[in-house]
């Protein structure tokens, strides 16, 4: 495991976070508060910058009323949290199997060519990791910025992303393949319209229900 | 091919919206009350007709998992626990219920926790689905103003609360005791069974852990009748099912069908056909990374069904279609998988946690043909030996794509290390 720094400022909620955080807390019974872990360990790696440094983590632990180790043991474990810093654009790029037959290790040297290093953040504030697979996979090759995905990439989508991010201009999330989310870019697949369904489900035998009538 | 009328998900792209108004059009939330008022033995003995088996890959069949809870809730609360943390590798459906189909997904969560006597229901989302927590917030947001859910539910009598709650990256954490240890804010190390959840789950409380899916499509199997769900697919393999096609096909995509759809037609109809013709076709992973891997010489007439890929030494599971054309370096393809397993052994059980680790290191060997002939029947015996040596079924995940492709792939692997 890698050393966990420290940030130079002691870390607290901000007023919006606090609210968050306390939102959370509400969804499980008395007693029960510590099920909230993940999510405000989550608000907190967000509101510094996508880490969680050793401050945050003495923080949380006080917030929850909890040992330490245990805050610690939930932020090893699970991987969406970083102990380091990342960059200001974090790219997380699946490399599983579904990804990596549609051409996931292309992108890989991509990155390490424009970014460097996996982990390591560039100058222009950019960083990089492989990650297992996303759960997007009628979409790959796919790879998480922030909070997110960005579909059916090429090499030269990649490239694109990158150099608008490095040039401050906005990105599209979603597929670079122009079609509708995961359906097929199929022109034999008709996609029904709103009438179209609705009249279908009007029209539909509801034997479930007439059965309590008769 | 499925007809528009059969769809459950009519929505599943997203080409329409998301929002309630535009759900209860295309019949979401339609007569919920009177599906309720039928009480909640009625429920449980329609689902077990209709022979829905569950669409998380075990394939149990849900009602009577549901019928496993106690019948009166004494002095702990009953919980119903949706595991919507979707990361089998292939697997990627309940995302889009999640963010195009929510209604219909919390409308499931509403007759299902109703059907078990559960006051309240987390839906566990893996953290990594961000927009689709929001989306899926929202629509709760909106139910809950409509009176559909909260105190007195669709004016039912029945009082129900649904939380989104998320997870940070771990897909041990989509094992269903790993995701209540997760859930009570631990680690997401696997519990030995028994007790079962049933009447030991969550915060020690009967709980029931269904996937996202299968609570989905259960409003629409009540409204239409078991005798239509089950007038669909084969015996014992029922209804419809989301089918997720990835890999070499010229479009992959998510698509609904019949259970026992032949895998060609699905490729075929659906999914643009094998990138280079059916006859270009290696092997397909059949229901998502855990599965043994069939070559295409197994392939011709496969019947898409739990059965059918049982008896085949591979199975259903999610429905996670891996197609493989004849440019794969298939050892390479499964290596992978063992890298991801390894990655994900949660560390708990010894066999997963060296015996991945293991597995992984001679499989990337093998890749790159630096191995000998003998190691193939020692990686075979390893295998054997972490499967069924486990507390979950990470282990037995791990060992079956690598026992699927010696099977079936061995001379491969031969002619590498001979190379």
């Amino acid at each position: 495991m890698t050393e966990n720094k420290k940030n130079n400022n002691n870390f607290s909620f901000t007023k919006e976070n606090l609210l968050l955080a306390e939102r959370e807390l509400k969804k499980y019974p008395k007693g029960r508060e510590g099920s909230a872990i993940i999510s405000i360990l989550w608000i907190a790696q967000r509101q510094n910058k996508g880490w969680l440094s050793s401050d945050i983590i003495d923080y949380i632990a006080k917030f929850l009323d909890l040992p330490q180790i245990r805050v610690m043991e939930i932020a090893t474990f699970y991987t969406m949290f970083n102990l380091n810093p990342v960059g200001a654009h974090h790219f997380q790029i699946c490399g599983t199997t579904p990804c990596m037959l549609s051409g996931s290790e292309k992108l890989k040297s991509l990155l390490r060519e424009e970014i460097g290093e996996q982990s390591s953040v560039s100058k222009d504030n950019l960083s990089w990791v492989e990650v297992e697979c996303l759960g997007a996979c009628c979409n790959a090759p796919v790879i998480q910025i922030n909070d997110d995905y960005y579909e059916d990439l090429a090499v030269t989508d990649l490239k694109n992303i990158i150099d608008d991010l490095r040039s401050k201009k906005e990105i599209k999330p979603g597929s670079y393949k122009d079609r509708l989310s995961s359906a097929p870019d199929n022109k034999n697949i008709k996609i029904l319209t709103e009438d179209e369904i609705e009249e279908i489900a009007k029209n539909r035998t509801k034997p479930g229900l007439e059965a309590k009538n008769a | 091919m499925l007809k528009n009328e059969d769809k459950i998900f009519t929505n599943i792209y997203g080409a329409n919206s998301s929002e309630i108004s535009a759900a209860i059009r295309r019949g979401n939330w339609d007569s919920t009350k009177t599906l309720l008022s039928k009480g909640k033995d009625w429920i449980i003995e329609e689902l077990k007709a209709s022979g829905l088996r569950g669409r998380g890959g075990a394939g149990f069949p849900t009602g009577l998992k549901w019928s496993f809870m106690p019948k009166e809730v004494k002095d702990r609360p009953h919980y119903l626990v949706v595991n919507a943390d979707e990361s089998e590798p292939g697997t990627c459906k309940d995302r889009e219920i999640l963010r195009n189909e929510p209604h219909q997904f919390i409308e499931g969560c509403l007759i299902a926790s109703f059907a078990m006597s559960a006051n309240v229901c987390y839906v566990y989302v893996r953290g990594e689905y961000v927009n689709e927590r929001y989306s899926l917030q929202k629509a709760i947001d909106e139910a809950y103003e409509a009176g559909f859910i909260g105190k007195n539910a669709c004016q039912s009598g029945w009082d129900f609360d649904i939380y989104v709650h998320h997870g940070a990256g771990a897909y041990i954490c989509g094992e269903e005791t790993a995701l209540l240890e997760s859930l009570e804010g631990k680690k997401g190390m696997p519990r030995l069974k028994p007790p079962f959840p049933a009447n030991c789950g969550l915060y020690g409380c009967p709980t029931t852990v269904n996937n996202v899916e299968s609570i989905a499509v259960t409003p629409e199997i009540l409204r239409r009748g078991a005798e239509w769900f089950s007038s669909l697919g084969k015996p014992n393999n029922t209804g419809t099912k989301l089918f997720c096609i990835s890999g070499h096909v010229n479009t992959p995509c998510n698509v609904e069908e019949e259970m026992g759809i032949t895998l060609r037609e699905l490729l075929e109809k659906h999914a643009g056909g094998v990138r280079g013709g059916w006859d270009n076709l290696l092997a397909v992973i059949p229901g998502g990374s855990s599965v043994p891997c069939l070559p295409a010489d197994l392939c011709q007439n496969l019947s898409m069904d739990f059965d059918t890929l049982k008896e085949l030494n591979s199975g259903l599971g999610t429905a996670a279609v891996i197609v493989m054309d004849k440019s794969t370096d298939i050892v390479g393809a499964i290596a992978r998988l063992s890298y991801f397993y390894k990655h994900e052994s949660c560390g708990q059980c010894t066999p997963c946690r060296e015996g991945t680790g293991w597995m992984w290191r001679v499989m990337d060997r093998m890749t790159k043909g630096d191995a000998s002939i003998d190691e193939i029947d020692m990686l075979q015996e390893v295998t054997k030996q972490v499967e069924g040596h486990t507390i979950c079924a990470l282990g037995d995940a791990a060992a079956w794509p690598i026992q699927g492709l010696i099977r079936h792939f061995r001379h491969e692997i031969e002619n590498r290390i001979n190379k």
